[in-house]
Formats: C-alpha cells, sequence, structure tokens
C-alpha cells in the first residue's frame, strides 16, 4: 500500500475563526476531494439507515403472513425503496465517496481531478436521491398511485445517476492522468485500480439506465403506453439495481480487501498482476447488465440449446465470482507470511468481503432455471448479502483510512466489534432468506406466503438481522464522530506503521 | 524485504496531470455513445415488437412508424451532413491550434458552434414538418425522448464551441487541451447522431 499524504491546494478551507456558518459554507464549496469523498460517505450514511430501516420493517410485516400491521399500500413504496436505496443510496456512492477521497492521495496526486465536476456530481446526487426518497413517502416511485410523485421519483433517480456519472468521470480522469511522474497504470495500488475500473464501469453502464429513464419519465408524464406506466418502472429499471449489475458497484470493495491483505503481511502483494486481472474479470458484468436481459440457465433441449444458455450465463455470472476469487486467492497467499501482524480494519474487510462472495454465488444458483427461486425471496437476499457486505467493507476502509482522511483513528476494538457484529447480522437478515427463497416464498410479497416450513421463524430471524444491522451501523457512527472528532492526533497510518493492531 | 513503510512514497513534487481533459471528455464521450446506444437499443426492442403490415412494395415491415407520420428526408439528411461537418471543423481547430494559428482556431470554433446551432434549428424543423404529437402513441413519446436527448447533447456541444472559442479569445492558443477535447467531443456527437439518424430516419 502506497500513499502520500498531501495536502490539498485547491477549495476553500473552513479556519477556526470562520465560525459556523462559515464552516459549512466551506464545505458546501469545497474542492479537497478529501471532503468531497466524506459527504459522499457521510450522506450514503444515512441513506443507509433509512435503507436498514425499511429492511426492518418488511421484515417485521412478514413475521405474520395473515395479518397486515402497516398499510397494504405502502409495501409496494417499501419494497422500491429497498432496492433503489441498496445500489443509488448505499453501495455506488460509498465506494465512489471512498474513491474519491482515497484514490488521488494513492497516487501522489493532490486533487481530484475537476473536483468542482467532482462536488457537482455530489449535489445532484443528494439532492436527486433525497428527491427519490420524498417521492416515495408520497406514495410515489414505481408502483406509486400519485402520478405526479412517480415523475418525481422519475426525475430524482435521473438527477442522482447524473451526480453519480460526474463524480465517477473524475475518479477516472484522476487515476488516469494524474500519477507521479514515473508511476505506471500496472504500478498503481489495488484499490486506485479497483476505482478506476469500478468507477468506468459506472460511466459505461449509467449512462444506458438513464436513457431508460427518459423514455420511462416520458412516458410517463404523456402517454403511460409504451413503458406500462408506474408498474413498468421496474421492469424496465430493474436491472440496474440487481445482480450481475451491482457486482459492479462493489469493484472497489474489492480492491480494498486486496489493499489490506498486504499491510496485514507486512510485505508487498505478490503476483500483483493477477490481482488486477481478478478486479478486471469483475466488470465483464457490464457487458451481460447492459443488454437490459437476465441471463440464466436453462440446462433443457439440445446440446447447442444448452451451450447458448450457458456460454452467456458463465461469462456474465460466472466469471465475475472468478475475478473474486481469484483476489482473495491471492489475498490469502500475501497472508502466507511470518510478518503477519493482524490489524483491525481487516476483520470486516475479509468477512465482508465473504459476504459479496456469497452473494455472487447465491446470484449463480438463483439463475438456474431449475432450481425455480427467480421470484422468491432469495433474490431479496442476495442484494442483502452484497450491499450488508458492502457496507462491512467501507467500514474497514473508513477505519484503516481513517487516519489519512480524519488525522485520528478508530479504536481497534470498536472496529473488530462492529465488523463481526455486522457480519453476524447480515448472514441473520439474508441467509433465512435464502432458506425460505427454496421454500418459495414469494418476493415483494408480505402475506399468503404459506408454505411447507417455519415461515415465521425465518422471518423473524431476517428481521432481527436487518434491526441488528442497524444497531451497528448507528455504533459505527456514533463511533466514527466521536473518534473522528476528539479522538487522539495520529500522524501517517498507525495501521501500516506498526502503531496498532 | 520490503516493508510497508518502506513503500510509503515520500510527498513528491507537483504532478503534471497527462491530458486529462482529453481523458475526462473521452469518458464524457464513452458516457454518451452508452446513453445513445442504449437508447437505440430500447428503440429496436419496441420496433421488432411492433406488428407486420405490407409496405409499399408489397413486401411485410414493422407498423412501427404511424402512417400518418412522414419522415422530412431532405431535412434530416441536410441534419446529417451538417453534423459531419461540425467535425471537420472541429478538426480544422486542432490542425490550426497546432500552429499556434488564433486567428483559424477561433473561427474554426465558432464555425463549430453555427454549425450546431443550424443542426439544433433543423432539428426543430424536423419537429415542425413532422407534426407528431407528444402524447399521440408510444412512437411519438420514443422518437421525441430519444431525438430530444440527442438535442441537449448537441447545446453540450455547442457550449463547448463557444467556452473553447473564447478562451483562444482570450489569448490561450498555446493550450491545445481544450481545442483537442472540443474535436473529439464533436466526433463523439456526429458518430451518435449518425446512428440516430440511419435508424430512426433511415430505416424508419
Amino acid at each position: 500500500m502506497t500513499t502520500v499524504n498531501l495536502p490539498s491546494t485547491l477549495g476553500a478551507e473552513a479556519t477556526a475563526d470562520s465560525g459556523f456558518l462559515g464552516s459549512v459554507g466551506a464545505w458546501l464549496t469545497t474542492t479537497d476531494h478529501k471532503r468531497i469523498g466524506r459527504l459522499f460517505i457521510g450522506t450514503a450514511t444515512l441513506w443507509l439507515l433509512a435503507f436498514v430501516g425499511v429492511g426492518s420493517l418488511l421484515g417485521f410485516e412478514r413475521i405474520d403472513s395473515k395479518t397486515l400491521t402497516f398499510n397494504e399500500g405502502m409495501m409496494t413504496q417499501l419494497f422500491a425503496a429497498t432496492k433503489t436505496l441498496a445500489s443509488f443510496g448505499v453501495m455506488i456512492p460509498l465506494m465512489l465517496g471512498l474513491s474519491l477521497a482515497i484514490a488521488p492521495t494513492q497516487i501522489g496526486s493532490r486533487s481530484v481531478m475537476f473536483a468542482r465536476n467532482a462536488m457537482l456530481g455530489f449535489f445532484l446526487w443528494a439532492i436527486g436521491s433525497a428527491l427519490v426518497l420524498s417521492s416515495l413517502i408520497a406514495n410515489g416511485g414505481p408502483g406509486g398511485g400519485n402520478a405526479q410523485m412517480v415523475d418525481l421519483y422519475l426525475l430524482g433517480l435521473a438527477l442522482a445517476i447524473m451526480g453519480l456519472l460526474a463524480s465517477a468521470v473524475s475518479v477516472v480522469a484522476t487515476v488516469l492522468s494524474a500519477r507521479t511522474a514515473g508511476t505506471d497504470l500496472a504500478d498503481v495500488p489495488s484499490f486506485s485500480w479497483a476505482a478506476l475500473i469500478g468507477s468506468s464501469s459506472l460511466v459505461l453502464t449509467l449512462p444506458v439506465t438513464l436513457g431508460t429513464l427518459i423514455y420511462a419519465a416520458i412516458d410517463h408524464h404523456y402517454t403511460r403506453i409504451a413503458f406500462d406506466g408506474n408498474m413498468g418502472i421496474i421492469k424496465w429499471l430493474g436491472w440496474s439495481m440487481s445482480q450481475p449489475q451491482t457486482f459492479l458497484y462493489v469493484i472497489p470493495a474489492v480492491g480494498i480487501l486486496a489493499e489490506l491483505a498486504p499491510a496485514v503481511a507486512r510485505r508487498a502483494q505478490p503476483l500483483r498482476g493477477g490481482v488486477f486481472v481478478g478486479v478486471g474479470l469483475i466488470s465483464v458484468a457490464l457487458l451481460g447488465s447492459v443488454t437490459q436481459n437476465v441471463h440464466g440457465l436453462a440446462w433443457t433441449g439440445t446440446l447447442a440449446d444448452k451451450a447458448k444458455s450457458f456460454v452467456p450465463y458463465a461469462l456474465f455470472n460466472l466469471l465475475p465470482i472468478l475475478g473474486v476469487v481469484v483476489v482473495l486467492g491471492l489475498a490469502l497467499l500475501a497472508l502466507k507470511s511470518d510478518s503477519i501482524k493482524m490489524i483491525a480494519p481487516f476483520v470486516p474487510a475479509f468477512l465482508g468481503g465473504g459476504m459479496i462472495l456469497t452473494a455472487m454465488l447465491g446470484n449463480a444458483v438463483q439463475l438456474v432455471s431449475s432450481a425455480n427461486l427467480s421470484g422468491t425471496v432469495f433474490e431479496e437476499a442476495v442484494l442483502v448479502y452484497i450491499s450488508y457486505g458492502t457496507v462491512l467493507v467501507a467500514w474497514a476502509a473508513i477505519a484503516f483510512w481513517g487516519p489519512a482522511l480524519w488525522g485520528r483513528m478508530l479504536p481497534a476494538k470498536a472496529v473488530v466489534g462492529i465488523g463481526a457484529l455486522g457480519f453476524v447480522a447480515t448472514v441473520f437478515a439474508a441467509l433465512p432468506m435464502y432458506i425460505a427463497g427454496f421454500a418459495d416464498q414469494q418476493a415483494d410479497s408480505i402475506k399468503d406466503f404459506d408454505y411447507s416450513g417455519p415461515a415465521s421463524l425465518w422471518n423473524t430471524v431476517s428481521t432481527a438481522g436487518h434491526a441488528l444491522f442497524a444497531v451497528c451501523v448507528i455504533a459505527a457512527i456514533v463511533v466514527a464522530v466521536k473518534s473522528f472528532a476528539t479522538g487522539e492526533r495520529v500522524a501517517g497510518n498507525p495501521w501500516i506503521d506498526g502503531g496498532a493492531q | 524485504m520490503t516493508t510497508a513503510v518502506d513503500r510509503v512514497l515520500p510527498a513528491g513534487p507537483t504532478t503534471a496531470a497527462r491530458h486529462p481533459l482529453f481523458i475526462a471528455t473521452g469518458s464524457v464521450a464513452a458516457a454518451g455513445t452508452m446513453l445513445m446506444f442504449g437508447m437505440l437499443a430500447v428503440w429496436f426492442k419496441f420496433r421488432d415488437a411492433s406488428p407486420l403490415r405490407a409496405g409499399k412494395n408489397g413486401k411485410m415491415i414493422h407498423d412501427w412508424l404511424p402512417a400518418d407520420l412522414k419522415i422530412p428526408e431532405v431535412a434530416t439528411n441536410t441534419l446529417a451532413i451538417t453534423m459531419v461537418i461540425a467535425a471537420i471543423m472541429g478538426q480544422w481547430a486542432v490542425y490550426s491550434a497546432t500552429r499556434k494559428d488564433a486567428q483559424h482556431t477561433t473561427l474554426a470554433l465558432f464555425i463549430t458552434g453555427l454549425i450546431g446551432v443550424a443542426a439544433i434549428n433543423a432539428q426543430v424543423a424536423i419537429y415542425k414538418q413532422m407534426e407528431a404529437v407528444l402524447a399521440d402513441g408510444a412512437y411519438q413519446t420514443m422518437f421525441y425522448a430519444i431525438t430530444g436527448t440527442m438535442l441537449v447533447l448537441i447545446c453540450s456541444g455547442v457550449a463547448f464551441s463557444l467556452v473553447a472559442a473564447f478562451r483562444v479569445l482570450g489569448g490561450r492558443v498555446a493550450d491545445r487541451a481544450v481545442v483537442t477535447a472540443h474535436a473529439l467531443y464533436w466526433y463523439f456527437l456526429t458518430t451518435a447522431f449518425i446512428a440516430l439518424w440511419f435508424v430512426v430516419y433511415v430505416q424508419k
């Protein structure tokens, strides 16, 4: 891991005597890449709370499939909220925020390229995602009853996507053009490479979502003929909120794991090129997702039929798994060292990486047609695994690079404790839904899913998992705010300099 | 053995970024290409799903373009040629900037912008001649969505041309980065428009 901690030369910095308003103004007009990244991370954490809260509510409502606690009409909005928030509120902005904050520092750049563009991206995303959430609350969104609020949802989502695209372009331009003199692209740290690949994937896939969104928005506002009105939104845009597209959103998370393993092993990553290839393999998913089709495996018919089904399935769903396995394998190879010194951030990173791999494997199983898992809660569980896993890795990254971003560090026990508890919560929230999926519990449904098996138990455990994850998120916020605001100041990065374990 | 501490780079001198504007414009062009081609893909999907009917020569064609709508071919073909000329003007600006010829660079950039305005005018003329009502059906909705998106992109190209032209007018003729990125952007606009022209206006 290489870091260069350079002061930003751009942007208005808050000074001690600038007061509260001056400080807020400085934050809102900043062009400091670390601040822009922190704004993304902080706002995404708020949406994460909303996402976990909605997950808990839905789980609670499903405990008893016969009686309804909440208004049934709300449920469509809640299901839409989980999908939208997971992708556009949590996974992409968290990873993009970390990329903006860390990648320039790693490659020796004083700032992110086109910092004002990145900041504009933050504003567009923040305003857009707030509009999305507001519209969902006001009976808008996919399947919403209020036509104006459905329009607002589409507008908000378009703004959010444009914002994420703008910031992603800044990350791509930074890694490609602002590396320190003499540093080839092959020499950049694993995380910067993953940030480049992840951001490039966003640049290539989000516009496709945006194009469909423009069609859907105009159609919904004027005719509601071609795109099935409010009911067609998820049908046409759902691919951007499900697998394999979400694999692209978490590419930087895999890069974080690849970055931490050599830091633990206290040696250079063996076969570094292999890590880069592994990260690149995950991005193959973009070829599948931009076709806006599900590439399942139907093992029927002639050999030619089987091959026709298997090739796209393997290419778009199995190859990304191979990419993660390669990175994990090489991370373990790096750990085969005599100089290992475990550091706290590695624990949530490793556990989160495991959750992401579990999600990818689950997706591969779900797409086998003979498994009959499509349309069941198994699909929802995949999204929970990948989004919660990403949050765990992001927690690890915040802890690991905290000293570089805030000049203070998180307590090791809190990092490990919250990471481990978050892992347990993720398993509780998602694993029962994997099982319930096999029992044919329908997705996006809160009632009438009687099946042979303890339906109530699975849904109770899942609800408890979501609630526990909410506790973890709140605990992480409290610990982070306290430590980064008033904790002991540190120089350098004690996690790799040997000052912390 | 190299330790992590050894591998921490010392703070170096300020790095001179290598072609950041060109790379960023390339990224935007890639995003714009995906946007337009993604929209064309959805267009194909709808066109292929439309029922078949007998065409003028008896050949079965998809009943996608409503019978009462006529594509004004003169205007659309002129628009396509206009876009190609805009790209050539953009490249002329690069040629002139390479030779530090401020006069011709400025002229080329202003002409590119002017051609962009002409393209916008031509598109508006197509709307007028077609008299398609947006709320009349799926074709009309999608037609306005895809051509409207292209129109917005052309507007951004005109803005780019004006910014680049005023920079050169301001004496920054040695700064070739903007002019080169500008040309790249117009190449993208021309490519995207030609694809749209072929699918929407020629193939119908």
